[in-house]
Order: C-alpha cells, then sequence, then structure tokens
C-alpha cells in the first residue's frame, strides 16, 4: 500500500485509486452509524478541506448538522481552475462514485437532501458520463431508503467561483463575485439555505475514513496536516501525472522523486501559491505547518525564466479578477503593468518595492481568497529571483 | 434564436432565477453565443430586467454576447502550456485559418481563443473545441484536428451567409 525510499519523507500511497471499494457498501455501512459519530471520526482524523484553504471537515459538517432549517445543500466544488491542478478531473474520471457516496454521507450527517456538483465548464467533456453515474447514483440511494437526490450545474469559466461563495452566487444565476463573510455558507449558502461546499478529493477522503477509521487515515502525515493528499504534478518532470502523497514531506523528497534533475524552484499551490527555489527546498515542508497546498506543485529547470512565469500568472490574475472589490481590480494590474516597465527600464529597479508594497495592501484589503493570495506569488518570485525580474 | 425554440429552453428548467445559467448555456451550446434579443427574451421569462441578464452573461467567458462560430477552439495558455510549445500551436491553427486569437472565421465557422489553464497540465498543450478535448498536441496534431473539422463542416455544408448576421 506505501513505499518507503530510503530515508525520503515521500511516501506514495493509494486509498483513493489503490483499491477496488464497493462504494455503495461503504455508504450502506456508515448509514448505519449514528450521525455524531461519523462528525466525531472526521473531526478526530485531523482531515481538513483538500481544496487548499484546509478548513476541518469535521467541523463543517458539525455546523452544518446543528444550522436550523430543513432545507440544506451539499456542494461538490468541481470547479478546478487554479493552474497546474488536476487532479479532481482523474478523480471525477476513476472514482466518481466516490465523491456521490461522500456527499450523500455528508447529506445523511448534516440533513442535506440535495447534493449539487459545480463542474467547470471547462469539463463540460465529462459531463454526460457523469450524468448517467448520477442515475445509477440516484437509483441506489432511494434502495437504500436515503432520501439525497444529487444534480449537476455548469460553471462558465470563470475562476474566482471556485471561491465558495462566488460558486454559490453562480449558482443563483448571478455574476460570480465572492460574498461578504460572515454569514458563512454553514449558515447561509445556496439560496439563503445552510450550505456545505466540499472539494470534490475532501468528499471521497470523508467515505474512507467513515470506514477505515479516524486513527488509519491520522497514521499518515503530521500533527497539523494529517492524512494523505493528492497531488497534481507538471512543468519539468519525467513524470507529469497525479500521485497521492502523505502531508509533511520536504519539498527536497519530493523533487527528488518527481525533478528532472535540473529544478530550479517549485511553485507550490499554483499561481495562488509560493515560488520555493532550490536553496530552500530542503527546509520546506508541504503541509499546514509549512506550506499548504490544494496539490499544484509546478516544477521549473534552470532553462525557464521566471519572469515569464510571473508575467504569466498576473495576466492569469488580471483576466479573473471579478473586479468587485478595487485592491485586487486594480492592484493585479498595476503588478503586471509595473513588472513589464521594470523589465523594459521605464521604471527603476527600486520600483519593486513599491510593487510589494502593493502585493501586500491586496492580501490585506482585498475580499476574497483570490486578491488575498496574489502576493504570494508576486512576493516569493521577485524576491528570489529578483535578477531575473530586473534584468 | 427563434422565439420557439427558446421557449422550449425555458419551460425546460424553469424561470427560477438559479436557472438562469443553465438556461444560457443551453442557448451558447445550440447557436453559440447570446444575443441582445435572446437576452431581453429569457429576461422577459424569468421577470429579471435585461440588465441582469446581461449582467450575468457578462461576468462568464464561456457566455459570449457577441457572435462567435459554430467551432470555437479555446488553447490553453498557462504557464506549464506555454512551456510545452501552446504557442507554435497556436500558430499553426493560426496559420491554417488565417485567424487571430480573439476573431472569428468570416463564414461564421471558427473562433479561435487563448484561455486559462483547462485542467489538462499532465498533457499540454492542450484545447478545447466547443465541449470536446485534445490533448498532447503539436503543430501538425492539431492541423490534422482542424482538418478534420473543415472536411466535417464541408459536407454538411454548415456555414453562416456572413451578410446575414
Amino acid at each position: 500500500m506505501e513505499t518507503l525510499t530510503n530515508n525520503s519523507t515521500l511516501r506514495k500511497t493509494d486509498l483513493i485509486f489503490g483499491r477496488e471499494h464497493d462504494t455503495l457498501s461503504l455508504l450502506k455501512e456508515a448509514l448505519q452509524r449514528e450521525k455524531d459519530e461519523i462528525i466525531n471520526e472526521l473531526i478526530e482524523s485531523g482531515l481538513r478541506g483538500r481544496g487548499g484553504a484546509g478548513f476541518p471537515t469535521g467541523l463543517k459538517w458539525k455546523f452544518a448538522k446543528s444550522a436550523p432549517g430543513n432545507e440544506k445543500y451539499i456542494v461538490c466544488n468541481a470547479d478546478e481552475g487554479e493552474p497546474g491542478t488536476f487532479k479532481d478531473r482523474i478523480i471525477l474520471e476513476k472514482a466518481a462514485d466516490k465523491v456521490f457516496a461522500g456527499m450523500a454521507l455528508g447529506g445523511y450527517v448534516t440533513g442535506a437532501r440535495h447534493g449539487i456538483i459545480y463542474l467547470r465548464g471547462e469539463y463540460s467533456w465529462m459531463r454526460n458520463s457523469l450524468l448517467l453515474k448520477i442515475d445509477d447514483m440516484n437509483t441506489a440511494f432511494k434502495q437504500l431508503g436515503l432520501d439525497f437526490i444529487l444534480e449537476i450545474r455548469m460553471g462558465s469559466g470563470a475562476y474566482v467561483c471556485g471561491e465558495e461563495t462566488a460558486l454559490i452566487e453562480s449558482m443563483e444565476g448571478k455574476r460570480g463575485e465572492p460574498r461578504n463573510k460572515p454569514p458563512f455558507p454553514v449558515a447561509k449558502g445556496f439560496n439563503n439555505k445552510p450550505t456545505i461546499v466540499n472539494n470534490v478529493e475532501t468528499l471521497v477522503y470523508a467515505l474512507l475514513i467513515s470506514h477505515l477509521g479516524a486513527a488509519a487515515f491520522a497514521a499518515f502525515g503530521t500533527e497539523q496536516s494529517a492524512g494523505t493528499k493528492l497531488f497534481s504534478v507538471s512543468g519539468d518532470t519525467p513524470q507529469a501525472g497525479v500521485y497521492e502523497l502523505e502531508l509533511g514531506m520536504k519539498l527536497s523528497d519530493f523533487v527528488a522523486e518527481f525533478g528532472d534533475g535540473d529544478t530550479k524552484a517549485v511553485q507550490v499551490g499554483g499561481a495562488s501559491g509560493f515560488c520555493v527555489p532550490r536553496r530552500k527546498f530542503d527546509q520546506t515542508i508541504i503541509g499546514f505547518e509549512g506550506i499548504p497546498t490544494g496539490g499544484s506543485m509546478m516544477l521549473f529547470n534552470s532553462h525557464r525564466s521566471m519572469y515569464h512565469v510571473l508575467h504569466n500568472y498576473l495576466e492569469f490574475f488580471v483576466e479573473e479578477s471579478c473586479g468587485q472589490c478595487s485592491p485586487c481590480r486594480v492592484g493585479c494590474q498595476q503588478l503586471l503593468l509595473g513588472i513589464e516597465a521594470i523589465k523594459a527600464r521605464k521604471k527603476p529597479a527600486s520600483y519593486l518595492k513599491e510593487l510589494i508594497r502593493i502585493a501586500d495592501t491586496m492580501r490585506l484589503a482585498s475580499k476574497c481568497g483570490l486578491g488575498q493570495s496574489v502576493g504570494n506569488a508576486f512576493d516569493s518570485i521577485v524576491e528570489e529571483f529578483k535578477e531575473e525580474i530586473i534584468y | 434564436m427563434e422565439e420557439f425554440a427558446l421557449t422550449k429552453i425555458v419551460n425546460h428548467h424553469g424561470t427560477e432565477r438559479e436557472k438562469l445559467m443553465p438556461i444560457l448555456q443551453e442557448i451558447v451550446d445550440k447557436q453559440s453565443y447570446l444575443s441582445d434579443d435572446d437576452m431581453v427574451k429569457v429576461a422577459n421569462a424569468l421577470q429579471l430586467s435585461a440588465a441582469e441578464v446581461y449582467g450575468t452573461a457578462s461576468f462568464y467567458s464561456f457566455l459570449p454576447t457577441q457572435k462567435r462560430g459554430i467551432y470555437v477552439i479555446r488553447v490553453c495558455k498557462s504557464i506549464i502550456a506555454r512551456m510545452k510549445g501552446s504557442q507554435e500551436v497556436l500558430q499553426a491553427i493560426s496559420d491554417q485559418l488565417n485567424l487571430k486569437p480573439g476573431e472569428t472565421t468570416a463564414d461564421g465557422l471558427f473562433s479561435l481563443e487563448e484561455v486559462n489553464d483547462i485542467g489538462w497540465s499532465d498533457h499540454e498543450p492542450a484545447m478545447l473545441i466547443n465541449d470536446k478535448v485534445y490533448t498532447d498536441l503539436t503543430p501538425e496534431k492539431a492541423t490534422r484536428i482542424i482538418s478534420k473539422y473543415l472536411e466535417q463542416a464541408s459536407q454538411s455544408k454548415l456555414s453562416f451567409n456572413p451578410t446575414q448576421n
């Protein structure tokens, strides 16, 4: 089930894809248990949201269960748009039944009778095959005596809709502009009803933990980063793909396994994540105690220009900022214009300091995670690869 | 879109506000974009203002409010796509169709776009043509794919009369 190489902290596991589970029997087994028992199991397991933000899943379900009202929703966030991530695509191709059963389990525990998969528009090619599976699942839920029904809603090409309140706005037929929080979706979400929004991967782990038990899951990973996680590995690597790895590994061990021998930097967590240069590989832990990630790992070797990398990320943010709040709308544009001006010698190198101040302001003043995290990539690339940005 | 076809779509989904996205998405599936007229009709059916419908549509890159081709080619431009040669692929398609990104061919068959990450960083360069995905592209492979679409279009005599639009 796991492979251990020398003293490496990197362990490949296969909880999600490895075993042929009879998914419905896992669900049936879970439905025999007390709801609070499942919530406690999830809390004890230490499972945190696998989309990147890392909110404790058991707590989210607990809040949703105690939220008043008969009408509740559980939403599977399949709007994976972070550059360099594709793990949810693989899960939905290979293990969609586990995702759906995880949603049904969440429905049983919290009292949600309606499950909605919000699938990004870029994945519309898989919609029909998912619909067929959903039909089978809905029939199976009935046979199990579970009052729960699944449906799919499609996104339409907006990255910010991966943010849970923007996603909810989009499902309500509105512009995908994030809401103020609180209230959080578990109190007031879709149509102002209590709504649990979980990442695709999180839902699968929730189902597996109800079967394996908290201890078996927490045996993997570290205290703060329990369990395993799927990583999307891309860029300058001979083995691009999705791998399930134990959390808490050293980045140096990751690079030893997946690098091409010439890895200069790894962007951990996509465009909204952090850039780690070679000299810091050894001291960087992948997990909530170090760099948390939704799983995007982009490797760059010494032939790559980090100016191009940063420029590409900033172009992305300029296009995907929803424009609702000015720190993000104006900030993204100014950062892009700023590095172009420095490159063109229209601004002195010292102007970078001004730009870092803008990024820091965005971190403090932006309304949602999009604007708040632009500074992650910006600061880390600018600080570690200053020469490449300037000259 | 004809009144009849549009009414059918609205009736199928229902007239609650939360049905707006599925309705707009289906119109785009059927005729590749949302005309002003369609948006006004949808607004009336859902008892929304035309501005609310346009406001929603204009937020989403996959809900175009300007005329587009029957086939919308979306080439990924993420950093990983660029590293793996997406610009050469884009150039090949651009040369083949004599079409720049953002444009639509005069016969109304193809639109070409560059889009953000489409979720295939393990198989870039990649592109979408409507709701089909093509991965591990080379300029040659992309050209062959486009040729098949051209062939298919000429066999079924798919084309718009540009003067009508």
